[in-house]
């Protein structure tokens, strides 16, 4: 845990300011589970958003099913507006290989077609392996290609990054 | 009966699933709380997942059955898979083939899951014993033994209704010595800590052990029902009775059919459970059936949800 990791609430603050200018009130935001959740009430909250916010869990179309089976804790995906033809920002926590968007956007084409998807995160770490690039980032941080940063909240609603060294997890 | 389980692989994960007895309670709870997540897919424009793309899943059923067969068929195709329905009692095993042989073949026919019902108590463990270690089982319900998935989707639905397990009274009402589904029943409100389940029925159609499973036996509705938060009545199986059990159904129908007058002693928010298919006048009374304490249409809706949990965790631990 030596590799300083910024403020997940300092840059959140700046996500949310780089947001404001390009939602409208009937931006659709979608969390992804867990951590995108959490980011996702927070700007819904500080948007003002009129849309209710939706929540994703994307096990059911992972790729990596067949070599690692169900994931433990699904959790359900819960849409509660009219995806066809809503303006949906999918939020999620770290940006990383693309891999987890790519089965939340296969997910969301199960209840409508969109008339545009855009992504927030609040950390993007690079390491794409698939064409997938966020319009919203709080900010771009490079760590070591096994190292997993993991967004926490602790009982006062308040976000934290950790650092889980390759190995150590 | 300690070690070994033949529902679990070296991991300990669900390999096959044969019956609720024995199966560890956090995997029990992993079925209920994915099924839950499968519940939301159903409600959806497009009512499909793609997780088992690619996999052929058999119904092999050699003893009839409309309302399972058709729930576990829906499931895998709303997880993507090829499913290929068998009604075996009309095919091979007329013919003389043996059931490993059977498997044996739809095997070699690149089959990824069986879903197996049979009149004999066994069968599917029998199948999942002599499978290939990629394959895997699950029992729709095997003579008086065990109907998992049934019992599962039981739970599902209490759990929907009721919240807790920790603090029920469930009642088990009718023919438990022809039912899988109540030994099913019993072990999985055991198995949730569900701290009082009662078995109600007259003498000839209730095991003269049942109280061995930890269940309250009574003879009497009135008594058998006060204060029970969950009712659940099991049919009278009339095909599975050879010999004079009962004098009649409209016998039956008198002291264990569940009327309003009968459902008045649980508490007044009970929910009222049946498995199917019904007798209507003969373990229940269509005012109740169609009541508004009835969840039976319900648990055929948490069923497919159920039994696309249990394939797509199955199919998961290759």
């Amino acid at each position: 845990m030596n590799k300083p990791l910024p403020d997940a609430e300092d840059l959140l603050a700046r996500l949310t300011e780089r947001m404001r200018a390009s939602v409208t009130p009937d931006t659709a935001l979608i969390g992804i589970h867990t951590g995108g959740v959490w980011l996702a009430q927070r700007l819904h909250k500080a948007l003002g958003l009129r849309q209710p916010l939706g929540t994703i869990d994307v096990s059911f179309y992972r790729d990596d099913y067949g070599s690692r089976g169900l994931h433990p804790k699904v959790k359900p995906s819960n849409i509660p507006f009219e995806v066809a033809d809503a303006d949906i920002v999918l939020v999620d926590d770290v940006l990383h290989t693309g891999r987890t968007i790519r089965a939340a956007m296969n997910e969301l084409f199960d209840y409508g077609r969109p008339q545009s998807i855009r992504l927030a995160a609040l950390i993007d770490r690079g390491g794409r392996q698939l064409p997938i690039a966020a319009q919203f980032v709080g900010a771009e941080v490079s760590v070591a290609d096994g190292d997993q940063i993991e967004l926490r909240k602790n009982e006062k609603d308040q976000l934290s990054l950790a650092l889980n060294r390759q190995g150590a997890a | 009966m300690m070690g070994y389980n033949p529902q679990l692989n070296a991991n300990g994960e669900l390999q096959h699933l044969l019956t609720i007895e024995g199966l560890p309670r956090e995997i029990v709870l992993h079925i209920l709380d994915t099924a839950l997540s499968f519940l939301s897919v159903g409600e959806r424009e497009i009512k499909k997942v793609p997780l088992l793309r690619g996999k052929s899943i058999f119904n092999l059923f050699f003893e009839a059955s409309t309302r399972t067969r058709t729930t576990f068929e829906i499931a895998a195709k709303r997880l993507s898979a090829d499913v290929i329905n068998l009604n075996v009692g009309t095919s091979s095993q007329s013919k003389g083939e043996t059931l490993l042989d059977t498997v044996a073949n739809l095997s070699a026919m690149h089959a990824d899951m069986f879903v197996v019902r049979h009149s004999q108590s066994g069968a599917a463990h029998l199948i999942a014993r002599h499978v290939a270690p990629y394959i895997h089982v699950i029992n729709a319900g095997d003579g008086r033994h065990a109907h998992p998935t049934q019992g599962l989707l039981d739970m599902f639905t209490i759990r929907h209704y009721k919240k807790e397990f920790a603090a029920l009274r469930v009642a088990i009402v009718g023919d438990v010595l022809h039912s899988r589904v109540a030994r099913s029943q019993i072990h999985a409100l055991t198995t949730l800590g569900v701290p009082e389940v009662r078995v109600i029925g007259p003498r000839t159609l209730l095991p003269s052990n049942v109280s061995e499973l930890g269940v309250h036996v009574y003879h009497d509705m009135a008594t058998g029902l006060k204060d029970v938060d969950v009712v659940i009545m099991l049919r009278l199986q009339s095909e599975r009775m050879n010999g004079a059990l009962l004098p009649s159904a409209q016998e039956f129908f008198k002291y264990y059919g569940l009327t309003p007058e009968k459902l008045a002693n649980a508490k007044p928010d009970a929910i009222v459970m049946h498995p199917g298919p019904m007798n209507r006048g003969i373990e229940i009374e269509s005012s109740v059936a169609d009541g508004r304490q009835s969840v039976i249409l319900p648990q055929v809706t948490f069923g497919i949800a159920v039994r696309m949990a249990v394939m797509s965790i199955l199919a998961g631990n290759a």
